[in-house]
């Protein structure tokens, strides 16, 4: 197996997910566009862990993308909640009492 | 062609056609649904990859838990289950443009950095346990700031959706 063939399926995640995150109007298809991104850099982690034979550090650090990712998903649910709550719509659009 | 070659192909046209349809699909389940596909094809690779621990951390929490999450949060949002035009803002070609000009670069640097370097047999195969052991021994101050950072996230999440 090459390691291109990994690296290259992970820009390509990765370049999907900008794309969602950018186009999405949804606040939880844009959370789904980041977990996209998030999967194509552990894939990457993997992918030279397994290139670099002895080092197992890339795991470990997959591990640790995996429970940010966790972490960031139900703060970022909490936040659409309380969005929708306030909004009556999770359109992310919407929110921008802020914009100058 | 070896025959990992023929299952990394097949998995990964899978995983495309899936991303592409998550980030264009005009229904928000059925947008959750294909995210399953594509996270269950990192599994597999994954496994192809050699590493079986990270493939079953991937089925139990993204699969089990962070999907349930994001149904929980599209019924809980009450996003329109049906199919909807509304989904995609008008900044579709200005997102195409940046997301394909970073696809440029980044593989032009990969190609040109990694053509053709190979991934050789492992002479010794990764167990859990050894994993377990590099977790609990070189990085275990980063293992329980991440401890902390999930306990932070979680009473955050829980103050920041209660209603009061």
């Amino acid at each position: 197996m090459v390691l291109n063939q990994f690296l290259l399926l992970s820009l390509f995640l990765f370049c999907t997910g900008v794309y969602g995150a950018l186009v999405r109007r949804n606040g939880v298809l844009v959370l789904m566009s980041i977990e996209l991104m998030l999967n194509a850099a552990n894939l990457n982690l993997v992918a030279f862990s397994a290139f670099y034979k002895t080092e197992i550090s890339g795991q470990v650090f997959a591990l640790f993308v995996i429970a940010i990712a966790a972490a960031e998903v139900g703060v970022g649910l909490a936040i659409v909640l309380l969005l929708y709550r306030n909004l009556s719509s999770a359109d992310l659009d919407r929110a921008d009492s802020m914009k100058g | 062609m070896g025959p990992e070659n023929v299952v990394f192909a097949v998995i990964a046209a899978a995983m495309v056609f899936s991303a592409i349809r998550v980030v264009t699909t005009r229904n928000i389940v059925h947008a959750a649904l294909y995210l399953v596909i594509v996270l269950a094809g990192i599994a597999a690779q994954y496994i192809l990859l050699a590493s079986e621990f990270l493939a079953w951390v991937q089925v139990l929490i993204y699969i089990g838990a962070v999907l349930v999450l994001f149904l929980f949060g599209i019924m809980l949002t009450k996003a329109p289950m049906r199919g909807d035009n509304d989904l995609d803002n008008d900044q579709r070609w200005p997102a195409a443009v940046a997301s394909l000009f970073l696809a440029g670069v980044l593989g032009t640097i990969l190609i040109d950095g990694y053509g053709d370097v190979e991934i050789a047999e492992p002479e010794k195969i990764v167990r859990t346990g050894d994993l377990g052991r590099s977790i609990f021994h070189d990085w275990v101050i980063p293992f329980e700031v991440v401890s902390m950072l999930l306990l932070g996230a979680l009473i955050g999440a829980i103050v920041i959706a209660r209603r009061d």
